[in-house]
């Protein structure tokens, strides 16, 4: 079987022995342009996978940054098929980075998952992380996910218990998302001795990569988490920048994209000093 | 021949059996939620079995139903609203003269002693209307537990009576300014805060929607009201009702009204949705004649939603049905042909609300309202020995001031 993207990525930063950095935005936010000159940005600021998350209007598991950064993306006119269409250009010039779709399962069930599905994997697209599809529904989108190719990356959380565990990592794939707080995005941060023995929990269940994400802001937290974990994810910290920079009109000021950068290059260099 | 594929499913044994084990009513239902609810949502439904099995559980409620809520309701022949028509004779079921004022807290007395159960020690609620929140709230004080209630800003504004209400009851009213600032709203930031204190807090849903096992249990405690309906009927005329009538937002005092008489073929059965300005401009909360089936709080559904699949902003002068979706039992029955789902506007339920105060002194809220909008399409067109009844599941007070100010009287 050949390796995806995702594996071979995870794979790299094992043999360069240090944490890699998962970097979210949503596509679209703050407008297309400038959410895909981001996106093409990203890899060379430091991002090992990049989560782009798929705008909804009800994004219950989320916080406010993030739910404002849809909100920017929908006002602007974007779409799923939009949201295909910015990987499709992203893989014109990387074709290395993987690229993970996150977001809720609505707007893929009203594109119809087989045409979604085939659509993603023609783009370019390597995983998904649907937040209201739990095991109890991997007959919707999941298997046939996996049947297309396509990664399916599970969140397990602090209420996941080792009963529970091995059915939710049953059909994941790339790796496992560990959602550090019970919780929405961009919100409390969990204790770092939390973290580790949960990994570890989690590690005992599984070969899989672990990410951990929720709460982290800073480049000392991002290398705090890379420290015991396999990346870190961040996502609320960076769509907060790009709304830094969208005024009251929804109007987006250019510095939006280097402005998320720089805080990507501290994070990036936060997660490769970790293990050293 | 007989033909393999016809247009309209076939009568079934039974539509009362459902859901499946997965929870699913036909491919509506489910469980679409975060992997942090989970767990919790398959302890809820194992606690639910287990009360339910329970004989304590059913003395309980039957106790408080008595003693507290004050059932049974009657159901009150209206004969001045019947001589209005000059058709139907109409029934009205008097679930508004319960304790809290609407059929709500059948719901909530359910909920709360199953959280008792569970040992949670938090409730939490969303509310459009503010009927499921001053409910919610009610029986909180009555078993001394704290209740946060999230409300959109705009029902705030429209609802004060109940607001006041929920706050003089001890809760915690929470003003949801994301979104419409409606009761979608409301209920996305009671998930929020359910993921976040998932531990020690129940969630006290209000309608027949979300994850299941909420539509089946909110459902199983809601139904009260159309058994009562079944032997009191027998006893008013000696047999069944011909036609039930109830407006529908989530749709949970329609499913206690219809769910008892599903299986009688002879009873036609009517959900009434909010056609807000009419379905036809788009300004309306009427997810079953003017949506789609999609994936929304906990469960697929149709609602109203454009090509993206982003769902669209609801529009009722009540707040109570003012939401984009409905309890996923009904997207079932809808599709099987089992109820008829129609829609009134808010200028009919406007009407409706006035008429039924001058004709039988009764105020009704702005959510049957639109029921007796609809009663009063097809009651002039039945037969006088034809039975009809509607759930009057909610009473006016709350709604006097929004009222006056559509009709441009200043209080």
């Amino acid at each position: 079987m050949t390796t995806t993207r995702i594996e071979r990525r995870f794979a790299a930063l094992k043999s360069a022995s240090r944490g890699g950095l998962v970097t979210f935005i949503t596509a679209g936010d703050p407008n297309y342009e400038l959410s895909l000159d981001l996106l093409r940005r990203l890899p060379e600021a430091g991002a090992d996978v990049i989560e782009l998350g798929m705008p909804f209007t009800d994004p219950m598991a989320d916080g406010p940054a993030i739910q404002a950064s849809s909100l920017r993306a929908l006002r602007n006119g974007m779409t799923l098929k939009k949201t295909l269409q910015l990987v499709t250009e992203f893989r014109k010039g990387d074709t290395e980075t993987p690229i993970i779709l996150m977001g809720y399962y609505n707007p893929i069930y009203s594109y119809g998952v087989p045409a979604f599905l085939k659509d993603a994997k023609a783009a370019g697209v390597d995983g998904l992380i649907v937040v209201d599809l739990p095991p109890e529904e991997d007959e919707e989108l999941c298997i046939p996910a996996l049947r297309a190719g396509l990664n399916f990356i599970r969140l397990a959380t602090p209420t996941t218990d080792d009963k529970r565990l091995p059915t939710v990592l049953r059909n994941t794939s790339g790796f496992v998302y560990y959602v550090s707080i019970a919780g929405i995005t961009g919100t409390r941060s969990a204790a770092n001795a939390d973290v580790s023995a949960a990994v570890g929990r989690l590690k005992r269940h599984t070969d899989l990569p672990v990410a951990v994400g929720f709460g982290i802001k800073t480049a000392d937290q991002a290398a705090a988490i890379a420290k015991v974990a396999d990346a870190a994810v961040v996502g609320s910290a960076l769509v907060s920048r790009i709304g830094a920079h969208v005024d009251e009109r929804g109007t987006a000021s250019p510095k939006a994209v280097e402005d998320t950068l720089a805080l990507v290059r501290e994070l990036a260099a936060g997660v490769r000093r970790a293990r050293q | 021949m007989i033909a393999l594929t016809a247009s309209a499913p076939a009568p079934r044994n039974t539509y009362r059996n459902g859901p499946d084990e997965f929870g699913r009513f036909g491919m509506f239902g489910g469980r679409f939620v975060a992997e942090t609810l989970m767990p919790l949502i398959l302890e809820v439904e194992k606690a639910y079995k287990a009360a339910k099995a329970d004989p304590k559980f059913a003395e309980e409620m039957e106790y408080y139903r008595k003693h507290y809520i004050g059932r049974p309701s009657p159901l009150y022949f209206a004969p001045r609203l019947t001589e209005h028509f000059g058709g139907a004779k109409i029934y009205l079921k008097r679930d508004e003269l319960n304790h809290t004022g609407s059929h709500k807290i059948n719901n909530c007395m359910g909920q709360i002693l199953l959280a008792k159960r569970m040992g949670k020690t938090r409730i939490i609620a969303e509310t459009g209307a503010g009927q499921h929140g001053v409910a919610t709230a009610t029986v909180c004080a009555l078993f001394n537990l704290p209740c946060t209630v999230y409300m959109g800003e705009t029902d705030i504004a429209r609802q004060q009576p109940n607001v006041f209400r929920m706050k003089l009851l001890g809760a915690e009213v929470v003003p949801v300014k994301s979104g419409t600032r409606t009761l979608k709203d409301a209920m996305n930031e009671a998930l929020r805060d359910w993921v976040t204190n998932v531990e020690s807090t129940f969630y006290i849903i209000g309608t027949v929607a979300g994850p299941h096992p909420y539509p089946t249990l909110v459902r199983d405690f809601q139904s009260i009201i159309g058994e009562e309906v079944r032997w009191q009927m027998a006893e008013a005329e000696g047999r069944l009702p011909d036609t039930l009538v109830a407006c529908i937002g989530g749709g949970s005092n329609a499913m206690g009204l219809f769910h008892p008489f599903l299986d009688d073929q002879s009873v036609e059965v009517y959900g009434v949705e909010a056609g807000g300005d009419g379905v036809e401009t788009g300004r309306h909360a009427a997810s079953l004649t003017g949506g789609r089936p999609g994936v929304l709080h906990g469960n697929r559904t149709y609602l109203l939603q454009n090509e993206d699949g982003q769902i669209n902003d609801a529009h009722s002068i009540s707040a109570g049905l003012d939401y984009p979706g409905i309890g996923p039992e009904h997207a079932w029955l809808h599709d099987m042909k089992r109820v008829k789902y129609v829609s009134a506007t808010d200028k009919e339920a406007l009407e409706a609300f006035q008429l039924l105060s001058k004709l039988e002194g009764i105020i009704p809220a702005l959510e049957p309202s639109h029921a007796l909008a609809y009663v009063s399409k097809i009651a002039p067109t039945l037969p006088k020995d034809h039975l009809i009844v509607m759930n009057l599941c909610g009473r006016g007070d709350k709604d006097i001031f929004a009222v006056a100010q559509h009709l441009g009287v200043k209080l």
